[in-house]
C-alpha cells in the first residue's frame, strides 16, 4: 500500500466519515482511494470545485459532529488556510493531510518539506496552531493518522498530517488494526438539531467586546496543555551519541540509515526523529548533547525550531537542500565527519 | 373590534407600517422612544379591520394583532 | 379578543442590529414563521453568512453555524450530506452568494445539493459600508461607484438566479421582493415551498428576495420599497423562474 492510500484507510478506520478532495499531484492516489471505499465504509466523498471549497465542506461536516477530512499537496493546502483558520476559530475537530512537493509557486512534484512554517505557525491568520503529525513510514501514515483524529477530537483542534510526495508515493507493507467500530466521542456542542437541548451555534465571529479575547484565552489554555502532554519524538542511538542528527519524515529514513554507516565506522552519532512538529518536542532537547544537525528538505525550518528548544545550550549545524533536492546519505556522512572532526569534539 | 399594539421602544421608526394600513390608522408618534426614534403609534379611535398588513410589513416584530 | 399576530417562535424577541426599514429583519421573521408552520424548528440547521445577517444566529432560535465569506454553500455541502435527516439552509446576501462565493454556490447547485438557499439580493454590500455588489444597477451609485455603475467599467448586474436555473440539478427558483405586504406573502410561500422541496428530496431550492437597504441607497424606508417596485424589479423580474 502506498502512503497516501495508508492515511486514507487509516482515516476510514479511525471513524471518519466525510472526505472532500481535489485533485493535485502528489496525493492523488489519497483521493481515489477515497472515492473506492469512503462510500462502502457508509461515509461520504465528494470531489470538491477546489481546495478552499473542500476545507469549507470539511468545516460544516466537522460542525455536524463528523469526523470530517481533506487532503492536498502545498499550493492546494495554502487554499485551505484560510478555511483552517476558521476550523481552529470554531474549534472544530478535522484532519487535512499535506503531501509536501516542491514550493514556492507552482513548484513542482518533487517532495519537499518547505511547509514546515506553515503548518507549525498557523498559516491562516490569528492566534492559533494545528497539531501537526509528521509520519516516516507508510505504518505511520496510518497510524498517525488514526492518532490525529483522536487528538483532534480530544482538543476539538484542527489537525495536519505532513506527509510528502515520496512518503506518499513510496510502498511499504501495512499492518491494518481491524478493531471494529470505532467509539466515538459524544459532541454535545455539534449541529445536529436542537430537538431537547438550546440551539447550538458554530461560530469564530465575536463581536461584543471581551467575547473573542476570552475565546483566544481558552485557546491558549487549550495549546498550552498539548504542549505538555502531547509532544512526542523516537530516538535512535542517541544516549551516548556526541552528533545528533535531527530530522523528520522522509529525510529521516535516510538520516537514520546515515547513522548506521556512521556508528559502523565507531562514531557516536544518533538520530532525534520529532513525530509532532507542533506541539516540538522540546522535553527531547532538556539534557543537550554535544552537537546537533539539523537536516532538512528545506532551507531551516525546523532548524529555528532545534535552535529555540536548545537556546544556545549546544551547537547547531544544518544541512538543507529543497526545491525538489534531498540531502543525500552521502552528503550527511561527510557533513557529520567534518563536524566530528571539528574543534571541540 | 380588532387593534395592534405596537412595542413602542422595540420600534426603529421606520413608519413602513404607516403607508400599508388600509384605514389610516398608524401615525408616527411625536414622542422619542428609548432609542431616540420617532416610532409608530396606533390610532385607537378608528376602525381597525386585523387584515395584519401592517404586522406583516414590519421589519421589526413590534405590532401584535387582536382580532 | 385573540391574538392573530405575533412573533414566531423560531425568532428570538430581541431587538436587531439591522437599520429602520432593513429587509433583513422582514426576511428573518418569513422564515422564522415557515419554520414555525412546517414544525421543523428542532430539525433545521441554518448557515449565516459574512454580511449584515452574520450574526442572524442571535435572532433565530435553532441550530446555526457561521461560514467564511462566500462559502455557505460548501458549509451547508459538508452538514447536509453528514446529516441528510436535518434541513439544511444557507441565507446569503448577492456579494456572499454572487461574489466571492460563485464557485461555492455554481458547484453546490450544480451537483444539485439537497439544500434551501435564501439569497438576500440589497444590491450593495451593507456591513461594509454600501459598496457595489455583483447586482449593483447601472448608475446606481453605491460607496466604489460614486459616480454610478458604469458597464463598460464594472460590467453588469449580475443574474445569477437566471444563471443557476439553467443547471439540471437545480429544482426550484423563485424571485420574491420584500416591498409589499401583497409581495411578503408571496415571498413566504416561495419560502415555503424552498423548504417543503427539501423536507422531500426534490432537490437545489433557492428563493432570491429583493430587499430594501435604505441606509446604503440613500432613501427613506418607504422610498426604498418604491425603488424595489419601480426600478429593482426591471432589472431583476419576479416571479418563477424554474
Amino acid at each position: 500500500m502506498t502512503g497516501n492510500e495508508a492515511i486514507a484507510e487509516g482515516a476510514i478506520q479511525a471513524g471518519c466519515t466525510f472526505y472532500a478532495g481535489y485533485p493535485i499531484t502528489p496525493q492523488n492516489e489519497l483521493t481515489a482511494y477515497m472515492a473506492n471505499h469512503m462510500q462502502k465504509s457508509g461515509g461520504v466523498f465528494i470531489q470538491a470545485e477546489a481546495e478552499l471549497a473542500a476545507i469549507n465542506m470539511v468545516f460544516g461536516a466537522a460542525a455536524a459532529g463528523a469526523r470530517a477530512m481533506t487532503s492536498s499537496s502545498s499550493p492546494g493546502i495554502s487554499l485551505k488556510q484560510e478555511g483552517i483558520s476558521y476550523i481552529a476559530g470554531a474549534e472544530l475537530p478535522a484532519v487535512i493531510a499535506n503531501v509536501m512537493r516542491g514550493g514556492p509557486g507552482l513548484g513542482n512534484i518533487a517532495p519537499a518539506q518547505s511547509d514546515y512554517f506553515q503548518a507549525t505557525r498557523s498559516g491562516g491568520h490569528g492566534d492559533y496552531h494545528c497539531l501537526v503529525l509528521a509520519p516516516a513510514s507508510v505504518q505511520e501514515s496510518y497510524d498517525l493518522t488514526c492518532l490525529a483524529f483522536t487528538l483532534a477530537d480530544k482538543y476539538r483542534s484542527p489537525a495536519i498530517i505532513l506527509s510528502d510526495g515520496l512518503l506518499g508515493q513510496m510502498m511499504e507493507p501495512l499492518l491494518v488494526r481491524k478493531e471494529g467500530k470505532i467509539e466515538l466521542p459524544a459532541k454535545p456542542w455539534a449541529l445536529t438539531g436542537c430537538t431537547g437541548r438550546q440551539a447550538n451555534v458554530v461560530k469564530s465571529f465575536y463581536l461584543k467586546e471581551g467575547d473573542l479575547e476570552k475565546l483566544n484565552l481558552k485557546l491558549q489554555k487549550k495549546y498550552k496543555e498539548i504542549q505538555q502532554k502531547e509532544q512526542r519524538w523516537e530516538e535512535f542511538f542517541l544516549t551516548d551519541a556526541k552528533v545528533a542528527l535531527v530530522a523528520y519524515g522522509t529525510m529521516a529514513r535516510i538520516a537514520r540509515s546515515a547513522v548506521k554507516v556512521l556508528r559502523e565506522k565507531g562514531k557516536k552519532v544518533g538520530l532525534l526523529r520529532p513525530l509532532t512538529l507542533w506541539p516540538f518536542p522540546k522535553k527531547a532537547f532538556t539534557m543537550p548533547k554535544k552537537k546537533y544537525l539539523v537536516i532538512e528538505m528545506s532551507y531551516g525550518q525546523m532548524l529555528e525550531d532545534v535552535q529555540l528548544a536548545l537556546c544556545g545550550k549546544a551547537g547547531v549545524e544544518f544541512l538543507g537542500r529543497s526545491g525538489g533536492g534531498i540531502p543525500s546519505e552521502q552528503e550527511i556522512i561527510v557533513k557529520v565527519n567534518k563536524i566530528y572532526h571539528g574543534k571541540n569534539i | 373590534m380588532p387593534r395592534i399594539t405596537i412595542n413602542k421602544d422595540k420600534c426603529k421608526g421606520c413608519l413602513l407600517c404607516v403607508g400599508v394600513c388600509p384605514q389610516g390608522l398608524i401615525v408616527a408618534d411625536k414622542e422619542l422612544n428609548a432609542r431616540g426614534a420617532k416610532p409608530a403609534k396606533f390610532k385607537l379611535d378608528g376602525k381597525c379591520l386585523g387584515c395584519c398588513l401592517c404586522a406583516m410589513i414590519c421589519p421589526d416584530c413590534c405590532i401584535e394583532v387582536y382580532k | 379578543m385573540e391574538k392573530i399576530y405575533s412573533h414566531p417562535r423560531s425568532l428570538r424577541d430581541l431587538s436587531t442590529h439591522y437599520c429602520p426599514g432593513c429587509g433583513h429583519g422582514l426576511a428573518h421573521r418569513l422564515i422564522a414563521e415557515v419554520v414555525d408552520e412546517l414544525g421543523i424548528r428542532e430539525r433545521v440547521i441554518a448557515i449565516a453568512p459574512v454580511g449584515c445577517a452574520v450574526i442572524a444566529y442571535d435572532y433565530w432560535d435553532f441550530d446555526c453555524s457561521e461560514a467564511a465569506h462566500g462559502r455557505a454553500l460548501a458549509v451547508a455541502t459538508g452538514i447536509k450530506r453528514v446529516r441528510p435527516q436535518n434541513i439544511v439552509f444557507t441565507y446569503q446576501g448577492d456579494g456572499d452568494l454572487a461574489a466571492i462565493g460563485t464557485t461555492e454556490t455554481i458547484h453546490a447547485a450544480n451537483r444539485g445539493e439537497n439544500v434551501t438557499v435564501f439569497f438576500i439580493n440589497n444590491a450593495v454590500y451593507g456591513m461594509t459600508g454600501g459598496q457595489m455588489a455583483p447586482t449593483t444597477l447601472l448608475n446606481q451609485k453605491t460607496s466604489t461607484t460614486p459616480e454610478g455603475r458604469n458597464a463598460q467599467f464594472q460590467g453588469y448586474p449580475l443574474k445569477i438566479s437566471e444563471m443557476l436555473a439553467l443547471l439540471p440539478g437545480v429544482k426550484y427558483v423563485e424571485r420574491v421582493a420584500l416591498d409589499s405586504p401583497q409581495d411578503i406573502i408571496k415571498a413566504k410561500k416561495a419560502i415555503k415551498k424552498a423548504l417543503v422541496n427539501q423536507m422531500e428530496g426534490v432537490g437545489f431550492s433557492l428563493v432570491e428576495m429583493l430587499s430594501p437597504c435604505p441606509t446604503y441607497w440613500g432613501l427613506s424606508p418607504k422610498a426604498s420599497l418604491d425603488w424595489i417596485k419601480n426600478t429593482m424589479v426591471k432589472e431583476f423580474p419576479l416571479g418563477v423562474i424554474k
